[in-house]
């Protein structure tokens, strides 16, 4: 498939979960070279988080309000629904400067 | 007495003044090559405190740490190798890295003779003062010395690791008390 038309199509399903907002979406966060990223994001309750760790070391998503602890192990995923609103700021245990927002929206 | 104050201040003086760092002014530029064996040895160096403290630690959050230290320097050191396989690069020994491992088995001998919650604390306080040592000579001299963009960074990833692990350390070392 050609680069641009894998853009235009990712282009419209991006644009698609935005003119849809009453349906759940999944976000993905991702942990590359030690960093979060997006180190912001607006989700709503329902939606699922997409974790993925592309680093060779294990990383978590740990809530710092014990809302969520996510175990990433090297170069694998793991998904978790939000159930609760407000903003909850989230870290690797294994590596605290790695911090991160998640802001949900009830 | 004399001898014993003066080894004492020796002692401290290593410990406030990295010897890494020290090293690292003496020479004029650090080579690839000896960047990959110190960054390498830096690794294995850790990686033996972590071995010591799976035998030795009583407290489960610090057998914990030295786990994770084990695993992540085993991760790194891993990468660094298939690195310098890849650009063909010998790691070359010298002083800094013969020095780096001179304090190093000293301090294992050291923590050999703690048990329990004394060796617990004087574990973690030294990976604390272990990892800022690092961090700093990786800072100011191993990253910017690395020519090679692949190792310079790699040894960025690696700075990014230390740091957590200074801060992770820094924070079962505030729960040990």
């Amino acid at each position: 498939m050609k680069p641009g038309r894998f853009a235009a199509i990712a282009l419209a399903v991006g644009s698609l979960s935005i003119s849809v907002p009453a349906r759940a979406a999944t976000i993905e966060i991702t942990m590359e070279n030690l960093v979060i990223s997006p180190a912001e994001v607006s989700a709503k309750v329902g939606d699922t988080i997409t974790w993925i760790n592309k680093d060779v070391f294990a990383h978590t998503a740990t809530a710092t309000n014990g809302d969520f602890d996510v175990m990433l192990p090297p170069k694998k995923s793991a998904t978790s629904v939000l159930k609760k609103g407000g903003t909850v700021d989230y870290y690797c245990r294994y590596h605290p400067n790695m911090k991160a927002t998640l802001k949900i929206e009830p | 007495m004399f001898v014993r104050w003066s080894a004492a201040i020796a002692a401290a003086v290593l410990l406030s003044s990295p010897v890494l760092l020290q090293d690292a002014h003496a020479a004029d530029k650090l080579t690839d090559p000896q960047i990959a064996h110190i960054a390498y040895t830096a690794g294995v160096i850790d990686i033996n405190a972590a071995k010591q403290a799976q035998k030795k630690a009583k407290s489960k959050d610090v057998k914990a740490f030295a786990e994770d230290m084990l695993r992540d320097h085993e991760a790194v050191n891993k990468q660094a190798l298939a690195l310098v396989k890849k650009l063909n690069v010998t790691p070359e020994d010298n002083d800094t890295s013969k020095a780096l491992s001179k304090q190093a088995s000293d301090k294992l001998a050291e923590l050999d003779k703690l048990d329990g919650a004394a060796f617990d604390k004087a574990y973690v306080a030294n990976e604390v003062a272990y990892h800022k040592t690092v961090n700093g000579a990786l800072e100011s001299q191993l990253i910017p010395s690395a020519s090679n963009a692949e190792l310079k960074s790699l040894l960025q990833t690696g700075l990014k690791i230390f740091q957590g692990h200074q801060q992770h350390a820094e924070h079962v070392a505030a729960e040990l008390k």
